[in-house]
């Protein structure tokens, strides 16, 4: 029997590309969604890639796709900066506990970009992964949905913060908001809580602390054309471009000290780095440090294409560790496996290809009460429905098709 | 429909009002158009909506709203059914060109004429709905893909036509041995409970399943498919969903290998049947099998055989060799690889095999002999060595997608559909890099020809499901994995891409997710991606059609068939509303309610064109608005400038522009025109496929017009845009406006 505390809506937690298609797809099919993010937009990790392999399209061209799509939709509400605290109650019938923290700018705003030019201080730039900074009151990025200004809660209390308050002409700034909970019941929770880079400071044998020590996803905004260097590819240490470039695969993967399991994607993105250095500079070269080329089904001849320039050379060996060169380039040492020879190579710059740790990963879910497996990542079986990384790592193409199973996962648990 | 009544509305705020001069703007709605428009300092608050909406509530049924771009605040104004008309003042005129200055009064002035005159010209769409429509959902085939997809329909409340070429249920799951890890801690392979599956879906009253018979011709349109059936059963279905699987790559063809040199060297497929048996033996003798060497890219990753890799032959190979070492833990495997590919938590299957003894060889395989010594070119010892004393060879063959039957013949004549979309010997072209292509490796045709068209579509496109290179019938998106160019039709498992089980399962529920969404909106008259829930459609004035046939072959998503007579007949329900069919028609008889030549025209020549003397030229830049449109509106959150002497007219797709709209704008006097749109050609991003690439082919015989015009060629320009060229693009309009000047005025003008 249908009880009345029933309800036919889904919530979605986590708005990067995975959530968001679970929420549009299942709108799409006549469901009411709430999506619930943390950061400031939606997006996630993908809306700070520069482009996806094989095609080298950008990202953002499909996520203009989906933020039209939530914005034709009317079923979807969005909830940025918003957790999840608790779930009570089961399929068919949660209460769930939605907490919002203060982005001291209300829903009002039309991202005029006033109290941008009235901030004086700089803080570190997260969509940049602070490799620089933006004013105290920024955009998060060009690309942002929803377009709303942010303002961060160090200049509260500050006569900047009156100086940015009095700049708004609609009274859109709120320093002193709070922290906020309230309840929504629905019918169906879909994990879509993705992952993170996993920290290179724990791989202390490569060096992150030197600053020509990179990582893969770095390395995405320094070749974005809204990155810390408007797309150029420079040394962070000197902003020189660089001409010998080293890449590291299993970077933390396929390490039972670290991810034990191989994250799919950094081989293929690695290529695509090469191509980015290859497109800008002329003279460079790329190594690739590997274990196995792990090129899936028909992006092998992306693997290929890359293979084919003489001036991307490839290393059958995982690298033993990083000294400190002269001139802040970064030695790489360790042993060619097919070869058998040692080396200790100098490169101008190193990218580290760190690995994809589910964002479950540290026990810091709370609100999550089911069982994960031993990496962090959310096993997708009985009431639980996960999607994309969350649930295991996967390329883009492989989250939404997983997103768009959780979709129906969830109509189905409403029905349950 | 009641009478337009059409309530113009400005807004002043985020510095409109000091960058403007807004009582000009107001003398234009005012003196030029009759209505008289009203202001407000902040129109998205509020007070503003609020404004709006008590208007309506007195009457006005179409709204145009003069204040930033289309792309934002589009809860605040949301006035459906009520049609809205939005003038971009903001990201596209004062955050992009100079403040208080004339030439940008005079943009913004031109952008509130072109919303004023196009507002006749739009009238809210009422959609296409007519007779009945099935919920129904058809699954064509009856392995681990379809029977899931099947019963995840059911359980969502649709009743489900199964369809099963062959006799029996279960695909090739029926003769597997165990299956790939697929749960925590993934390590172990895992029991195959296929048979539980095939009882689940007879026991499931909403499915029908129909055995040993296969679609001789589907006709229709999403929530109108009619499928017949060799047996001569027609059946009403909404949606189908395609899970024909994959065959094994012909052993025959790797002779090199040792294949029918010896029965003991087997396939995985062979191996795999022979497992499920129990422990296997020689088939030569029947002796026990002591030492068994698996071969890895059996024929995939191979230019001369398959270029791709099969996703799921090392760890079949790793699950095999672990089933024989369980049985008999004394038994020697070895597995010879060039790169051991388990991604994801595969990588503990590997760990398992490591752990357990299977030893591993990395290299190519070079020969296998009829005694069964295996010469590997050892990457490791960097020398080809022998491996003697083998009991079996198993070749890890890799999967190639049943994109058509093969077990029937193949319909005579070539079917363009079929070919690939994007040919894999292409380097990569993208903003420069160039990286030479792959040594050539064959177009596998033949594989794509092999067979007869899984649903013998009855669409004047032919009877194929296109397909991508290599014979896979998945999307060309990689932020759309379920896009096929045939709406209502969805593919799921290894037809679409190589995968394990516990993948097919995951990707049925996605198509199945898809073939819902289409029954529904197919009945509510309502487009799919991309532009979903659009309830606008090709309407064809047949009376002025000349029956060219150029919107039936240009159609991107085959929706436009032929009568008899040879007019053009829209299957509404197959139809994206990209337009490429309005651009194509040469009479121009072919619009939506909302969206037509006349509409872009009227806006056209709705701008005003100074004389020659003011020294002030006029370009038309006409922009696709996926993903020109936002990267403009980001040039302007940047505060990039451009020049304020073009006029930007967004498109649906470039595809839907008539040369008309570019006479037209030559006529009447601009001084250049420029067409902006997704990249096209193989690696293409326009979101219809190729709406780019027919804009271009038809710009590509405007030059005979403007030569009847005496105007040079180089006033008409086509550019390729990326929604991340905000910096990018102001400069490329920048050098088209000099260009342009260095040509000189358009001769045209003001006659």
């Amino acid at each position: 029997m249908e009880s009345t505390t029933r309800s036919r809506t889904i919530l979605v937690v986590g708005g990067g590309i995975s959530g968001i298609t679970t929420a549009v797809e299942a709108a799409e099919a006549g469901h009411d969604v709430v999506l619930v993010e943390k950061s400031p937009t939606l997006g996630g990790r993908v809306a700070q890639l520069n482009r996806y392999f094989p095609k080298l399209c950008h990202p953002t061209c499909g996520l203009e796709i989906n933020f039209q799509r939530i914005k034709k939709s009317r079923r979807i509400k969005v909830f940025t900066m918003a957790t999840v605290a608790a779930v009570k109650g089961g399929a068919g019938g949660y209460t769930v506990t939605v907490k919002t923290s203060p982005r001291h700018v209300k829903p009002n705003c039309t991202a005029c970009g006033d109290c941008g030019r009235a901030a004086t201080s700089e803080i570190a730039n997260p969509f940049n992964y602070n490799m620089d900074k933006v004013k105290a009151a920024y955009l998060p990025h060009t690309m942002a949905f929803p377009m709303r200004y942010v303002i961060d809660g160090s200049v509260a209390g500050t006569p900047e913060g009156e100086a940015i308050k009095a700049a708004c002409k609609i009274g859109a700034v709120d320093l002193d908001e709070k922290e906020e909970t309230f309840d929504v019941e629905v019918g169906a929770v879909v994990w879509a809580t993705g992952w993170r880079p996993y920290p290179a400071e724990k791989l202390t044998a490569y060096r992150y602390d030197l600053p020509n020590v990179i990582t893969n996803v770095e390395m995405e905004r320094l070749a974005s054309p809204d990155g810390p260097t408007k797309g150029k590819i420079l040394r962070p240490s000197d902003g020189q471009a660089p001409k010998k470039i080293a890449l590291i695969q299993c970077a933390g993967s396929r390490d039972l000290n670290h991810l034990a399991y191989c994250s799919r994607i950094c081989c293929l993105a690695s290529m695509k780095h090469a191509a980015y250095v290859r497109e800008q500079l002329a003279d460079a070269v790329v190594d690739v440090y590997y274990i196995d080329l792990r090129a899936h089904d028909k992006l092998e001849s992306f693997l290929l294409r890359v293979k084919d320039d003489p001036q991307v050379r490839f290393v059958k060996s995982k690298p033993a560790r990083i000294d400190p060169g002269a001139g802040d380039n970064p030695i790489l040492c360790g042993e060619n496996t097919l070869t058998r020879e040692v080396y200790a190579e100098p490169y101008d710059l190193v990218v580290l290809a760190t690995g994809m740790q589910p964002s479950t990963a540290e026990g810091d879910m709370p609100a999550f009460d089911g069982d994960l497996d031993d990496y962090g990542f959310i096993f997708p079986e009985g009431e639980t429905i996960s999607a994309g990384v969350a649930a295991g790592p996967l390329d883009v193409s492989m989250s939404v098709q997983s997103a768009t199973a959780a979709a129906l996962k969830a109509i189905r648990a409403t029905m349950a | 429909m009641s009478e337009r009544n059409t309530g113009v509305y400005l807004c002043s705020g985020c510095g409109i009002g000091e960058a403007l001069n807004m009582d000009a703007l107001e003398k234009v709605s005012k003196s030029e158009y009759k209505l008289e428009p009203k202001s407000h300092a902040c129109l998205c608050s509020d007070e503003g909506v609020g404004m709006i909406r008590s208007d309506i509530e007195g009457g006005v049924n179409q709204v145009i709203v003069a204040a930033c771009s289309a792309r934002v605040m589009t809860d605040r104004f949301a006035f459906e059914p009520n049609t809205l008309i939005r003038a971009d003042l903001r990201e596209k005129v004062i955050w992009s060109h100079p403040a208080g200055d004339e030439d940008t009064q005079m943009l913004a002035e031109d952008y509130l004429r072109m919303a004023l005159a196009s507002a006749p010209k739009i009238n809210p769409p009422t959609p296409w709905i007519e007779g009945e429509y099935s919920q129904r959902i058809c699954v064509l085939g009856g392995g681990v893909t379809g029977l899931n997809a099947a019963l995840e329909a059911a359980a969502v409340g649709h009743d489900v036509l199964l369809i099963e070429r062959s006799d029996r249920l279960g695909g090739w799951a029926v003769d597997a041995s165990k299956r790939l890890p697929h749960r925590p801690p993934y390590a172990q392979p895992e029991e195959n409970n296929i048979a539980d599956l095939v009882a689940k879906v007879q026991g499931e009253g909403k499915i029908t399943v129909r055995m040993g018979v296969t679609v001789t011709r589907t006709a229709g349109m999403p929530g109108k498919f009619a499928v017949t059936l060799s047996d001569g059963a027609v059946e009403d279905v909404g949606a189908i969903v395609i899970a024909t699987g994959w065959r094994p790559y012909e052993a025959e063809k790797l002779g090199h290998l040792g294949y029918g040199a010896s029965p003991d060297v087997v396939t995985n497929v062979q191996f795999e049947a022979m497992l499920k048996e129990g422990r296997p033996t020689r088939k030569s003798d029947g002796k026990a099998l002591k030492s068994v060497a698996f071969v890895q890219c059996a024929g995939s990753r191979d230019p001369a055989h398959l270029p791709y890799c099969s996703n799921t032959c090392c760890a079949t190979s790793l699950k095999q060799a672990l089933e024989l070492i369980e049985t008999d833990p004394t038994t020697n495997c070895f597995v010879i690889y060039e790169e051991m590919r388990t991604p994801g938590t595969a990588e503990e299957l590997y760990r398992t095999a490591q752990s357990a003894g299977v030893i591993f060889i990395k290299g190519k395989v070079k020969a296998v002999g009829s005694d069964l010594t295996v010469t590997v070119a050892d990457e490791l010892v960097q020398e080809e060595i022998p491996l003697q004393g083998l009991d079996m060879v198993v070749l890890a063959t890799g999967m190639v997608p049943n994109s058509t039957n093969t077990m029937l013949p193949s319909e005579a004549g070539e079917n363009p559909q079929l070919h690939g979309d994007v040919d894999p010997e292409a380097p990569i072209k993208v903003a420069g890099y160039a990286g030479e292509a792959p040594p050539a490796h064959e177009r596998r045709e033949q594989v794509v020809y092999e067979g007869a068209s899984l649903l013998n579509l009855q669409y004047r496109q032919g009877p194929h499901l296109p397909v991508l290179h290599d014979g896979f019938a998945d999307s060309h998106y990689i932020c759309f994995p379920y896009e096929t160019r045939r709406s209502g039709i969805y593919t799921c498992g290894p037809v679409r891409r190589p995968m394990d089980w516990a993948e097919a399962e995951e990707d049925a529920q996605g198509a199945v997710m898809k073939a819902v969404q289409a029954v529904r909106s197919a009945a509510a008259g309502a487009a799919l991606h991309p532009r979903v829930g659009d309830l606008s459609y090709p309407k064809i004035g047949l009376n002025q059609c000349t029956k060219c046939r150029r919107c039936t072959v240009e159609c991107p998503f085959g929706a436009i068939d032929e009568t008899e007579e040879g007019f053009p007949s829209v299957n509404s329900t197959r139809c994206r509303r990209c337009g490429t069919c309005m651009g194509a028609c040469p009479v121009r008889t072919i619009s939506f309610d909302n969206y037509s030549v006349e509409s872009l025209v009227t806006q056209i020549k709705s701008v005003n064109i100074p004389d020659e003397f003011s020294g002030k030229p006029r370009l038309l830049l006409i922009a696709c608005e996926n993903d020109a449109v936002p990267a403009l509106d980001m040039a302007g959150i940047k505060h990039n400038n451009w020049s304020a002497f073009v006029r930007v007219l967004p498109v649906r797709c470039l595809g839907s522009v008539s040369l008309l709209c570019v006479s037209e704008a030559l006529l009447g006097g601009y001084d250049g025109v420029m067409l902006m749109g997704c990249k096209a050609g193989d690696d293409y991003q326009c979101h219809f496929v190729k709406g780019s690439a027919m804009a271009a082919e038809r710009l590509g015989k405007i030059g005979e017009t403007l030569k009847s015009m005496m105007l040079e060629p180089e006033r008409v320009v086509q550019v390729e845009a990326s929604i991340a060229d905000a910096d990018r693009l102001p400069k490329v309009i920048d050098g088209f406006v000099e260009q342009i000047m260095a040509i000189g005025f358009n001769p045209m003008k003001g006659f």
